[in-house]
């Protein structure tokens, strides 16, 4: 498997301050790498490391097999979460504008946005507008994706589409490296890195991250009571409708309720992805 | 006393911002309402809350004193402290003296705010500014509580705070509504509206909405595109099928709530 994006050991420093700390990272043609942390951990700085946007302190960044430089650039496709089009000018122009930028052949708009071709961008609804942003971000053809929350705030069919987009690029071979804070979002990559303070904390598949890792799932005839009493214990308890989820044991959580005379159900489950990342941030790595 | 909307219905000129919308909000309860940019979650919102006149329908809501309201862009003052943005928020609502000290206490150590009392509002990460514009309108314990897009942006850690101090809240009797862009929030609710271009076009328990799907849901493992309602998950395609009659190939899957809404919003879309 040869690596379209590759970090080696690599590291950032501002200051006193490791951004990025000994970072391995590779991402393949083809395949859909999930880049996920809190706000803080790393993953811009290392995406602009990656592009040659920042110098490393330590290690390397290697783009299709050599230091990114501005002809490496040129293979790369990338959508910023600011998205990087112009507002005032129309979508024909956003199109033809980087076509140009890039020096590549003169192609018609794609059917997403064809009807909205001479509309100005910033007229157009935020769903529109990323899906013209990516569509600018692969007019080039580059070999290398990398996408920064490319679905944030859209609607669930808009998603859809958009992930439909991310899916067929990867199946013409491009690799793409997307952050996501949405764990929705994540679960359709191919694999996740995730990325605690600056460090590499899980890599791997969806299952994989998640591991063995469960939560506690209490029914209680009113979850307002149990949530009463798990939250003044300071567990992080989330509401799934009536049902509540809840780090811990079965035991603990159960001995908890029974304490203040309640009656619930209290059974173990695997933890979802969200749940798993929380504790991955939160608790630490396990093995 | 159930707070809501029914058959609302809103007009900026000529053109409908809302129509026919109904939205529940029953004390203790959380009710969310799902759809992304333009579909009139922000309006519906500012509907309930009093900002925008009805053309017609009924909002139901209490009294100014108990609406704690947070608006998508902001919520705080980025100029004030965040204790300051805490007493002011008191202050509009009548919470002072020793009740807001001690509030602010309770609400600072809650949100993980306790060591951040002096910083600015502006310079805050986004997950902080959230939960402390939450915290804000939380401040007074209103009756109703009303959160635009409170966790768009937000990491999963801050997420995971933000709703549990939101869930705090239900637990304790207040009426929670809140919008949201992402399909797994909803699942939280114990009602849920799904809002497209102004329209409610599902609403009801997540279960309910799963369960009144129509027709049949398949699963096709290749990269071809199958023919009909279909949409990609991961490596494989989803298709929809109205009729019931899935096209060769596909397996037939019990729909799960994320597929429930993006049917209902294809069908929608198609006229189905």
């Amino acid at each position: 498997m040869v690596a379209l994006a590759e970090a080696r050991h690599l590291t950032k420093r501002f200051g006193a301050f490791t951004a990025v700390d000994s970072v391995d990272l590779a991402v393949a043609s083809g395949e859909v790498v999930g880049l996920l942390g809190s706000n803080g951990a790393g993953k811009t700085t290392l995406i602009r490391l990656l592009l040659g946007l920042l110098r490393p302190s330590g290690g390397d960044a290697v783009l299709f097999g050599a230091l990114p430089s501005m002809s490496t650039r040129r293979r790369v496709g990338y959508v910023p979460q600011t998205l990087g089009l112009y507002d005032d000018m129309t979508v024909a122009e956003n199109w033809s504008f980087t076509a140009a930028a890039f020096g590549s052949p003169r192609r018609v708009l794609p059917g997403a946005v064809r009807e909205s071709g001479e509309e100005l961008v910033g007229s157009l609804p935020l769903g529109l507008q990323r899906r013209l942003a990516f569509a600018v971000a692969i007019s080039h053809e580059p070999e290398l994706l990398v996408l920064d929350e490319p679905t944030s705030g859209v609607g669930p069919l808009m998603r859809a589409r958009l992930w439909q987009d991310i899916r067929e690029s990867a199946e013409h071979g491009t690799g793409v490296l997307v952050t996501t804070h949405n764990m929705e979002e994540a679960e359709q990559c191919d694999r996740l890195v995730v990325m605690l303070e600056g460090r590499v904390a899980a890599d791997g598949a969806v299952a994989d991250v998640i591991g063995t890792r469960t939560v506690v799932e209490v029914t209680c005839e009113d979850w307002r009571k149990a949530f009463a009493v798990l939250d003044a214990e300071g567990l992080i308890v989330q509401v799934h409708s009536d049902v509540l989820r809840v780090p811990g044991s079965p035991r603990q959580v159960g001995e908890l309720l029974a304490r203040q005379g309640l009656v619930a159900a209290v059974t173990e489950v695997p933890a979802n992805l969200e749940e798993a990342f929380v504790s991955l941030v939160t608790v630490g790595p396990r093995p | 006393m159930t707070w809501g909307l029914e058959a609302a219905s809103v007009r900026f000129g000529t053109r409908s911002a809302l129509e026919d919308v109904t939205l529940v909000a029953e004390p203790a309860s959380l009710s969310v309402v799902v759809g992304g940019d333009g579909a009139g979650k922000s309006t519906l919102l500012r509907a309930l809350v009093g900002l925008v006149a009805l053309h017609s329908g009924v909002s139901r809501r209490p009294s100014k004193s108990e609406i704690g309201y947070v608006p998508a862009t902001a919520g705080l003052y980025g100029d004030l402290t965040v204790e300051e943005n805490l007493a002011f928020s008191g202050g509009a609502y009548g919470v002072t003296g020793p009740e807001l000290a001690r509030r602010s206490a309770e609400l600072l150590e809650r949100t993980g705010l306790s060591g951040a009392r002096g910083r600015l509002g502006g310079q805050l990460s986004g997950g902080m500014q959230r939960k402390l514009a939450v915290a804000m309108a939380l401040l007074h314990r209103p009756a109703l509580l009303v959160l635009d897009e409170p966790t768009t942006g937000v990491d999963p850690v801050s997420r995971a705070e933000l709703w549990r101090l939101i869930s705090a809240a239900a637990a304790t009797g207040t009426a929670v509504v809140a919008t949201t862009t992402y399909v797994g929030e909803a699942h939280r609710a114990s009602c849920v509206t799904l809002l497209e271009k102004g329209r409610s076009i599902a609403t009801g328990a997540p279960s309910e909405i799963v369960a009144a799907v129509s027709g049949r849901l398949g699963v096709v493992r290749s990269s071809a595109q199958p023919r009909g309602f279909s949409w990609r998950w991961g490596t494989t395609w989803r298709v929809w099928s109205p009729s019931g009659v899935l096209p060769e190939g596909a397996e037939a899957v019990p729909p799960e709530f994320d597929d429930a809404v993006i049917i209902a919003a294809l069908a929608d879309e198609r006229g189905v």
